[in-house]
């Protein structure tokens, strides 16, 4: 018997690696990467809570993060293709056209 | 039944002159300008007159109310006009002599700039005065004086493009403002004990009152409204504006400066007589301050060259003597003296504007003389007021001044000093004025050539004229002059038991003086004959002076001049009051506010701050500009940063 | 028993996913990574109970957005990540402060005891959730539909090759 606990904490290992990997990226399509892996724990949250309080919202609520995060993904990625073309590069770091 | 009289419409017709003047008359000729104003200010004239004719079918006093004004509580101050015997007679004054001056400056003006806002302010100053005199509460009342103030600002000053004219007119509202301040306290008195402004209940309250001992409530009241009277009608210490104003031209000085506006204070203090019975503290202050000022301008008086200046410290000597009247009780006899100064102080004023003209601007008496066989008409008017003022019988000035100083000896609240002290100023006026007269008309013409007199102007703006030569000045200067030469001459005749009796229901109580006048009167009246043929002797003497001085030996003067020294040049510069007055106030007050107001709290302190927090914030939104860097991560790392925060704060809102 | 040993076996894999996907270079293996993670979830969610969130995991999350990841590497040619200066703020704040942050909460969910969950604990086969999507969260499921309507639109419209830009490459 798994305590409810050890799958927050999972969750929550999930969730800081993504922060991480978004702060600490260059590559714009790994730091899009870590967006989805955020999403995966928070969505191993939401069912761990369901499954513990028999609450089939949980899993509903699931199941629209993963259609958002698939629209999402589809919409950023084809951002990602039109910055591409405009600036020949994937390292954010060169998408500063506000610089000081 | 009281009939309404329409008193309104006294001071409204100039005032609709004054607008259609002020608001149209660039555009209008100068024909239509002098129509417009002169046939309002002619129409407030007439209409005084009706008013007179219907006066004796009124009930007085007799009060209009033309609207609510303010009502405030309890208390409650209308648009209402009053008029007793005391008012028509400030109403006739004011209405005559101002129509007459109109029609003098119609040709004094004629060929100078700005005609149309000259008669425009000068409709604007009837209606103040109209108001002022007519008002029947202190509110009304002090609204005209407050308006008198600003004309005589605005017509000082008319010349403004001239610094000496502009720094005139500042100088003249700047210390009418503080004799304001005096009366607008004794207003807040009279509001606080009396509940109310208007003539009646105040008098009525007052009455309830005994008379004061010592100080108290009315000694206060009456000594802040002796400050304010002060100020406006040129008493020391605040006379010094009055000199300074004869920057103006001459039709004002004698319409504000001599005939009307100075005498507001009079009229005022007469108007209060109720309340300066009643404190005699104040009375006796009043008496002395008007004898002090009569003989401290009178001394300045005598030395003066500009023939302007003279006249100036002349209207303040006499103005001193119309206090000295009301100071020892005998508020009738300073009105009467009123009365006749306006007349011959108007006549000096205007036959002096006749003289400068005729003599191409210039107002220095040295540079005049003999010029009474060239400007006849002139001459005569001027001496028919000459001789009235220095008091000779049977002119106007004798009446009135040999029954002020009659009451000063003889009054409950006389004394001889005060007397004394008016003899020798009645002295010193024959002396000056017949001064004047010699110096002007009498001898070789001391000027320069008339050819080169159209060049030069010491009133700066005057426009030169075309012709020249000493010439006398157009019939519509001459009439007027005509006219106030026949007051002056037979002014005085009403005589001053009649005139008394006329005006004692309007300044009843003061019968006790004059019982007391009249009881001593059928005692001695070898007294009052003698006191009488003593003013007669000073006024003879001052003749007799000034003919030995400028007429026989005029060398004299210079050498008097030379062994007086130190004396001579201290009366000469006018005792420097005005460089004492600068010294003591002007200069510790601009100092004061250039360094601690401007500097130290506008500078410093308001536009400091105001300054230094726009730097803040610039330097502020410098510092966060830093956040929005362009760079993706590091705006993915404050997202990070705050969301930390706000999971870190749920955390522990949750834990606790 | 077993389930705890399955639950750790899983987990492990899981977190060894995440790691490499930050320490990988080339985006490809942090993308292979990620479908690693993803298909332990999967079994996460299986030891749950919830048998329809981890058919929807594999086949949409797993199958269908890290495909289009893979694609999408592929069609730039994303190369290796140079080393460039990143922001000072993301080391400095972010890292330190989600590490914070997520062993505080780690601290506190292993404190608060919760009670275990059972193998399988949630109820009901997918009718029901069919059920709740199509009565209790009506709004959301078609309000979403809309949204993907829109996100394909806005992909096809933002990825279309612009004719400027083809033109330049043209005469380069």
């Amino acid at each position: 018997m798994v305590p409810l606990s050890y799958y927050l904490v999972l969750g929550g290992i999930l969730f800081a690696c993504g922060v991480t990997g978004f702060l600490i990226k260059r590559n714009i399509i790994t730091i899009f990467m870590s967006i989805e892996l955020m999403l995966n724990g928070v969505n191993l949250s939401f069912v761990a809570f369901a499954a513990q309080w028999h609450a089939l919202s949980g899993q509903v609520f699931v199941f629209f993060v993963m259609v958002v995060a698939a629209a999402e993904a589809a919409v950023g990625l084809a951002v990602i293709i039109a910055v591409f073309r405009t600036r020949e590069t994937l390292n954010v770091d060169q998408v500063n056209l506000l610089k000081l | 039944m009281t009939p309404n009289l329409h008193l309104c419409l006294i001071p409204l017709l100039p005032l609709a002159g004054a607008a259609i003047n002020g608001l149209l008359g660039k555009r209008f000729s100068r024909q239509l300008v002098s129509a417009i104003a002169l046939g309002f200010c002619g129409a407030a004239f007439a209409m005084a007159l009706w008013v007179a004719a219907e006066f004796s079918a009124l009930n007085i006093p007799h009060v209009e109310t033309l609207a609510a004004w303010i009502r405030a509580g309890g208390f409650q101050a209308d648009f209402a006009f009053y008029l007793d015997q005391l008012s028509l007679v400030m109403l006739l004054v004011v209405t005559g002599v101002g129509f007459l001056i109109h029609i003098y400056s119609v040709g004094y003006m004629w060929e100078e700039g700005g005609f149309y806002r000259f008669f425009a302010y000068l409709n604007l100053f009837m209606f103040f005065m109209l108001t002022l005199v007519l008002a029947s509460n202190y509110l009304l009342m002090f609204i005209g004086w407050e308006g008198v103030g600003l004309a005589s600002y605005l017509l000082i000053g008319f010349w403004f493009t001239k610094d000496s004219a502009a720094a005139a007119g500042r100088k003249a509202f700047i210390v009418n403002r503080i004799g304001d301040f005096g009366f607008l306290i004794a207003l807040f008195l009279m509001i606080q004990q009396f509940g109310s402004l208007s003539f009646g209940q105040v008098f009525l309250g007052v009455a309830q009152r005994g008379v004061e001992s010592g100080t108290g409530l009315l000694t206060s009241i009456g000594l802040l409204l002796m400050v304010g009277a002060a100020g406006k009608s040129a008493q020391i210490p605040l006379y010094v504006w009055l000199p300074d104003a004869m920057e103006g031209p001459t039709p004002v000085s004698a319409l504000i400066h001599a005939a009307t506006m100075v005498t507001a204070g009079v009229y005022m203090v007469s108007r209060s007589h109720a309340i300066f019975e009643r404190a005699p503290v104040a009375l006796m202050v009043v008496a002395i301050v008007g004898t002090l000022t009569a003989l401290f301008a009178a001394t300045i008086g005598i030395c003066q060259t500009d023939i302007k200046k003279v006249l100036a410290y002349s209207t303040i000597s006499q103005l001193g003597y119309m206090f000295m009247a009301c100071g020892v009780g005998a508020f009738s006899m300073g009105i009467f003296h009123l009365m006749t100064h306006a007349f011959f102080k108007g006549l000096l004023f205007l036959a002096a504007g006749s003289v400068i003209h005729a003599v191409g601007g210039e107002q220095d008496m040295r540079k005049m003389g003999g010029l009474r066989t060239k400007i006849p008409w002139t001459f005569w008017t001027m001496t028919a007021a000459t001789f009235a003022i220095a008091g000779f019988p049977p002119f106007a000035g004798f009446f009135s001044k040999d029954a002020i100083l009659f009451q000063a000896f003889t009054s409950r609240y006389g004394s001889w000093v005060y007397w004394a002290i008016g003899v020798f100023t009645a002295f010193l006026t024959s002396f000056y004025m017949f001064r004047l007269w010699f110096l002007t008309f009498f001898g070789e013409y001391r000027g320069e050539e008339a050819s080169g007199h159209d060049e030069h102007s010491r009133t700066g703006a005057r426009a030169p004229h075309g012709h020249g030569g000493i010439h006398e000045s157009p019939k519509v200067m001459l009439v007027p002059l005509v006219i106030l030469a026949m007051l002056s001459v037979c002014g005085g005749w009403i005589g001053s038991v009649r005139f008394d009796n006329f005006l004692s229901p309007a300044l009843h109580s003061v019968s006790p003086a004059i019982e007391n006048a009249a009881a001593m009167r059928k005692e001695a009246s070898v007294s009052e004959g003698l006191l009488t043929s003593v003013s007669i002797v000073a006024a003879l003497g001052g003749f007799g002076m000034a003919w030995l001085l400028y007429q026989r030996r005029p060398q004299l003067p210079r050498e008097i001049a030379g062994a007086l020294g130190g004396f001579y040049d201290a009366v000469l510069h006018k005792y420097y009051v005005d460089e004492l007055y600068a010294v003591l106030f002007v200069k510790p007050l601009v100092d004061g506010s250039t360094k601690l107001l401007w500097h130290g709290i506008d500078r410093d302190v308001i536009d400091a701050t105001l300054d230094n927090s726009a730097d803040g914030a610039q330097r502020v939104s410098d510092a966060a500009r830093h956040m929005q860097s362009g760079n993706i991560r590091s705006y993915a790392g404050w997202v990070a940063a705050g969301a930390a925060a706000v999971i870190a704060y749920m955390v522990w809102v949750g834990v606790r | 028993m077993l389930h705890l040993i399955l639950f750790s076996v899983f987990a492990i894999i899981c977190v060894a996913g995440a790691i490499n996907l930050l320490v990988q270079r080339h985006p490809i293996n942090s993308a292979l990574s990620l479908v690693v993670v993803m298909g332990s979830l999967a079994v996460e969610f299986l030891l749950l109970g919830a048998e329809f969130v981890a058919a929807v995991q594999v086949i949409v999350y797993a199958g269908a957005v890290m495909v289009l990841f893979v694609f999408v590497i592929m069609l730039l040619n994303a190369g290796e990540e140079e080393r460039t200066r990143g922001s000072q703020v993301a080391l400095l704040f972010g890292i330190p402060g989600m590490l914070i942050g997520s062993l505080l909460i780690a601290w506190v969910l292993v404190q608060s005891g919760t009670h275990s969950v059972a193998v399988g604990a949630l109820p009901g086969p997918p009718k029901t959730i069919g059920w709740l999507l199509f009565h209790d969260y009506l709004l959301p499921f078609e309000v979403t539909s809309v949204l993907v309507l829109i996100a394909i639109m806005g992909a096809v419209v933002l990825a279309s090759p612009q004719e400027s830009v083809q033109r330049k490459r043209k005469e380069s």
